[in-house]
């Protein structure tokens, strides 16, 4: 996969941060989107870097139509034409849906919904041209299943999946595809917050005993991004352990 | 640039851009049915012709573009010629 352009959104810490290393390692120039952490998007260029990899900080809050296509524009200058997206970039903003605020609905929708919608619409164009191109929406196995707390986050990530199944039917015959991963609990700054006995409920549920790692998803994303994956599309390749099957 | 010049450009754009053959092209035929283009390809034909023609065609204008000779009566309306 020599050359080509990766753009992986949120890709400062957390599963984005695996995802941008497994891709640079695999040849990509990758293009690390932040929105506020730039010292820690700086350190995962500097790791790439330094195993001869080639990447760039970019800086951009991807809810926002505008900071999207001035990013996209930036990518393609720096590195060239955008071959492969990964929306990646999420937060959450949990609470019992009777005491969601609106606002919390609407950032966390926006954030992690419209986000991809924004970003597949300024690389499309590009990947048209190439006939070639790998988009990867990361959702949750709380998209697929549920998670009370989590109406809004859910609810983002189960529409992430309508969005790439849609998108893969509209540009399949060109080259392109489009598939979602659905990460089931995976050690990160996120799932740190949650409490110690949320935990130790989970955990016997998981058939393989252990939570996952960024890596274990970001090594099914550089499956997904590669030329091997590309009878694959509009999927929702689930990497959980073993939670729900 | 005449209409002539923007025919065989339009042409040689349908070839290299939609992978359309140039037997089927002439300036009567329609995307839709003669020429196969799906919507998709409508989109890719209207970016091409900004990328290659340096002009904007906006949803309304690009809705009465049926044929070949109409995408080119759109072209040299916006080229001024």
């Amino acid at each position: 996969m020599t050359d080509r352009v990766a753009l992986v959104t949120g890709a400062s810490r957390g599963i984005g941060r695996a995802i941008a290393i497994n891709l640079a390692a695999s040849g990509c120039a990758v293009a690390v989107n932040y929105r506020s952490r730039s010292e820690a998007a700086d350190e995962v260029v500097g790791l790439i870097e330094e195993t001869g990899g080639r990447a760039i900080a970019v800086a951009a809050d991807v809810a926002d139509a505008d900071a999207v296509a001035a990013m996209t524009a930036d990518v393609a200058e720096k590195l060239g034409p955008i071959a492969v997206l990964v929306n990646n970039a999420g937060i959450t903003d949990d609470d019992l849906v009777l005491r969601m605020k609106p606002e919390a609905w609407d950032r966390v929708i926006q954030t992690n919904l419209g986000s991809a919608y924004l970003c597949t619409r300024a690389v499309l164009r590009g990947m048209l041209k190439a006939r070639w191109g790998r988009i990867i929406n990361i959702t949750s196995v709380s998209g697929l299943s549920g998670n009370p707390g989590q109406a809004n986050y859910a609810a983002a990530k189960a529409g992430l999946v309508g969005l790439t199944k849609s998108v893969a039917k509209e540009v399949g015959s060109r080259g392109i595809t489009v598939n979602a991963i659905a990460p089931g609990f995976i050690e990160t700054d996120m799932t740190e917050e949650l409490a110690e006995d949320v935990r130790a409920a989970v955990l016997p549920a998981i058939t393989l005993g252990r939570f996952g790692s960024p890596e274990d998803v970001a090594a099914a994303v550089g499956y997904l991004a590669s030329e091997d994956a590309g009878y694959v599309t509009g999927q929702v390749l689930v990497v959980d352990g073993g939670l729900a099957f | 640039m005449d209409r002539a010049e923007v025919e065989a450009k339009m042409t040689d754009l349908l070839v290299e851009e939609l992978g359309l053959e140039r037997d089927k092209i002439n300036m009567a035929a329609t995307f839709e049915e003669d020429l196969e283009v799906d919507s998709l390809g409508v989109v890719e034909l209207l970016m091409a012709l900004e990328d290659n023609f340096g002009v904007a065609i906006p949803d309304e204008e690009a809705e009465s573009i049926g044929t070949v000779g109409q995408a080119v009566d759109v072209v040299m309306g916006k080229l001024g010629a």
